[in-house]
């Protein structure tokens, strides 16, 4: 992977740069001792590092538009961050940028349970969005699998989903309203309590754009009322292609489960292991879950284990209690931690028609083969996000490089059969070069042309998103 | 003009030194109009249909009905219950999805499923240069690159000329109950808030004439479970309720007089409609648990003035059909659109 050269003269101006930064800034929001900022130069990518130029921490958004208007007339990139948790390298700085950290903005600013929503300063976490209203029987919906610790802003940044999607929808779909500071340092504010623009979708647009089109600050998210329960299922099979076929007879069926997970043998193995969460030794699992009273759980899984039944499963486990339910989703949730204890590894995020599940994995299959390197699967079964987790050693010269190879061919055959590079985690510098893939030169084009819109001299986050050779002429 | 391919499209476009006006079947007539008609019709059909994936794609100028019936025997549906504005506005002609998705048009079901663009995920479309253009794709996660599909949603064909558009389906409801609640206006938003905010995943929350109506939907055990809970809790009755007739707006239709569509925040609701009544407003309909007002008030009244937070679009009616907005917004827009069509080619004043 490869950065642009960072800006020599930059570099130079370190000093009086930093000087600037603190004219605008409070002294503790502006860190440049090498030994502090080495905590930024790296996010959950972290096989890349790089130390930035300084890190900034505004508490407000009047200080995040102070801190970026200085950037500005300073020629300055920033590289914004939430929590540093992107899997993308969506945070990961240059040497001649300012990381620019949403930490300090943390508080609830309005709940309104009548009109069904939160505003919170974008820096706060998203399980934190929860707990702020689950006592009144309300939660945020997306849930990606970080939440403890993820900010809502890198959610924006990266439209983030999580396992509960397929009925819930991912970022973009419960976002509301955001305030938003651009790299000129203009504060703008889009969307708000009510539904839908009158005019063009900016809120639609900014969501997903990895931080390169402004920095949001403040979001308005909606908030759903809890259901009254929820239940899963776990079905375990001895082929990838029979779960593969159940799960398309369930959503068939006209059964809408909140979440459909799928884990392959070395994935349920390394679980197990690892959580003694009871999983069966089987060649593909299934966790289904469906929420309602109990009445309605009941006909909902009858008609899943109905319908799975006709599979030949060999295991079908409703949970009969929290506990087991609890237990159920254990070993899924801690899978990639589990799988980290066998090995290193690097997760994708492809998504695929569902309808071309087996012929995926049997590609996959077969550039396992051919690489030499390890895959598990985990997968968003019912909206077809794959995280294969390609295993490799990053202590053996070559090993990393050979991984990255693996896992672009993979991502490619995720296009080829249909989809795409990323279904939640964003492009980041990860799989910047691999856009020419998915798209064409017109497509890339309309979209940096978006960005020219927001951020004219492009310093906002500029080397991430698009492959450096198409967005050469612009980051210059 | 009637292309029949997408790249006759890009050539038409391409070549085209003139205002062009984007037609689907002309059946949502909203903004002013300028320039040659450009029709849509001849890129029609279904390029993609998979129930098993929830899964469709079909060109730009497929007529809505060919779409419905399709899924319909599959026992799906588009989620966001787009609505026809026939009779409202008076129009013919038949409605195409790519109309739906350039309107962003969304029916009573935006408050549970989202609206046009929330089950959007993928389009092509002709910008104003002639360049054929992708977005998103056919998987419902997709964050890779920036999301051109929901900027295209509802942007009345100032940014390009869509030529195909695919969505994420749900499964049809076996079952499907209202809970009919007699009270006054003032007390509904009340209601629908207690509903919004109960377990019972209410799918429409509407209310005009004395009569607040809330739907769920389902399974069957769970529908009459649900229905049952909603009743007792805001004491009411399952009754009848024709959520057609609410999604169409069809009291408005035949009647003398201009049509708002108007958004706020729910609990605005009320108030809002006082303050509109003030300013001539006959007759109000809510909808979206009462964050989205329709109006009927006397040709030419200065409707908008009386809302104070969210939009006003005038549907049917002479006059600036969308509001003004505010300074950075309305700048952002102008140079999106520069860039998307910087002939100003494609409905150049649709949108004013």
């Amino acid at each position: 992977m490869q950065m642009p050269k960072p800006n020599a003269d930059i570099l130079a101006r370190k000093a009086e740069i930093v000087a600037r930064l603190r004219q605008v800034l409070p002294a503790s929001a502006v860190i440049d001792d090498p030994f502090e900022t080495k905590a930024y130069e790296c996010d959950a990518l972290s096989a890349y590092r790089c130390p930035p130029l300084a890190v900034v921490l505004p508490a407000s958004t009047v200080e995040t538009a102070a801190v970026l208007k200085a950037c500005h007339e300073m020629g300055v990139p920033v590289v914004p961050r939430g929590s540093g948790t992107s899997l993308a390298g969506g945070a990961l700085p240059t040497e001649d940028s300012v990381i620019l950290g949403v930490a300090r903005l943390t508080q609830v600013l309005e709940t309104d349970y009548k009109n069904r929503f939160i505003t919170v300063q974008a820096g706060r976490t998203n399980l934190s969005v929860t707990g702020a209203v689950e006592t009144n029987g309300f939660f945020y919906a997306p849930d990606p699998s970080s939440q403890l610790a993820c900010a809502i802003a890198g959610n924006i940044a990266m439209n983030s989903g999580g396992a509960h999607c397929l009925k819930y929808g991912v970022t973009t779909n419960n976002l509301l309203g955001v305030k938003m500071v651009t790299m000129a340092g203009e504060i703008i504010e889009i969307g708000g309590a009510h539904l839908d623009a009158a005019g063009y979708d900016l809120l639609g647009l900014i969501c997903g754009s990895e931080g390169q089109l402004g920095v949001v600050t403040e979001a308005t998210l909606r908030i759903l009322a809890k259901p009254e329960g929820a239940r899963p299922v776990l079905i375990g099979f001895d082929s990838n292609e029979v779960a593969g076929a159940c799960v398309s007879d369930i959503i068939r069926a006209g059964v809408l489960p909140v979440a459909i997970e799928f884990m392959d043998r070395p994935v349920i193995r390394a679980a197990e292991k690892f959580t003694h969460a009871g999983y069966p030794d089987v060649e593909a699992l299934l966790i289904i879950e469906v929420e309602g009273s109990e009445a309605e759980i009941a006909e909902q899984l009858g008609k899943i284990t109905e319908i799975a039944k006709r599979h030949n499963p060999v295991e079908l486990r409703e949970s009969q209690s929290a506990e087991e339910s609890a237990n159920i989703w254990k070993g899924r949730k801690a899978a990639f931690g589990a799988m980290g204890q066998i090995n290193d590894y690097m997760c994708l995020d492809g998504t695929i028609p569902v309808s071309k599940l087996p012929e995926t994995l049997r590609g996959i299959t077969a550039l396992s083969k051919q690489y030499g390197l390890d895959v598990g699967n985990v997968f968003h079964a019912g909206d077809g996000n794959m995280h294969p987790l390609i295993l490799y050693d990053a202590n053996k010269p070559g090993d990393l490089e050979k991984c990255e190879d693996m896992g672009a061919d993979i991502l490619k055959l995720c296009v080829e059969v249909g989809g795409c590079l990323t279904g939640e985690h964003g492009v980041g510098v990860e799989k910047r070069e691999l856009m020419h893939a998915q798209f064409g030169t017109d497509d890339l084009d309309i979209q940096m042309a978006i960005k020219d819109v927001f951020d004219p001299k492009w310093l906002l986050n500029p080397a991430k998103v698009f492959p450096l050779d198409a967005s050469e002429g612009r980051r210059q | 003009m009637t292309p029949t391919s997408e790249a006759e499209l890009g050539e038409m476009i391409a070549s085209a030194d003139a205002p062009l006006e984007i037609i689907g079947g002309g059946t949502r007539q909203i903004g002013r109009v300028e320039g040659a008609s450009l029709h849509t019709s001849g890129l029609s059909g279904i390029n993609l249909y998979e129930p098993e994936a929830l899964t469709l794609v079909a060109q730009a100028g497929t007529p809505l009905a060919e779409i419905e019936a399709m899924l319909t025997e599959n026992n799906q549906r588009l989620p966001f219950e787009p609505y026809d504005l026939r009779a409202l506005q008076g129009t013919t002609g038949t409605p195409t999805i790519g109309g739906v998705v350039a309107t962003n048009a969304s029916g009573p079901r935006r408050i549970q499923a989202g609206a046009c663009r929330d089950s959007l995920i993928g389009v092509r479309f002709v910008d104003g240069l002639g360049r054929i253009i992708k977005n998103g794709g056919r998987v419902m996660k997709n964050v890779t690159g920036y999301d051109l599909v929901k900027l295209l949603a509802g942007s009345h064909g100032t940014l390009g000329v869509l030529t195909e558009v695919s969505f994420k389906l749900l499964p049809a409801p076996q079952a499907t109950a209202t809970v009919l609640v007699q009270e006054a206006e003032a007390t509904s938003a009340a209601t629908m808030a207690k509903a919004m905010a109960s377990p019972f995943d209410v799918s429409g929350a509407a209310h005009a004439g004395g009569v607040t109506a809330l739907r769920v939907e389902g399974l069957e055990g769970s529908v009459a479970y649900r229905g049952k809970a909603l009743a007792s809790l805001l004491g009411g009755e399952v009754g009848p309720f024709d959520w057609v007739a609410q999604r169409d707006v069809q009291a408005f239709a035949g009647r003398e007089g201009d049509v708002w569509r108007i958004s706020v925040k729910p609990s605005d609701g009320p108030a809002t409609a006082q303050a509109l009544r003030k300013l001539g407003a006959q007759e109000v309909i809510f909808d979206w648990a009462g964050g989205l007002l329709w109006v009927l008030v006397a040709k030419g009244s200065p409707l908008r003035q009386g809302v104070k937070s969210g939009h006003a679009t005038l549907i049917r009616g002479a006059g600036l059909a969308f509001p003004p907005e505010p300074a950075a917004i309305a700048a952002l827009s102008a140079a999106l659109r520069q860039k998307f069509d910087p002939r100003g080619l494609l409905n150049p004043k649709r949108m004013g």
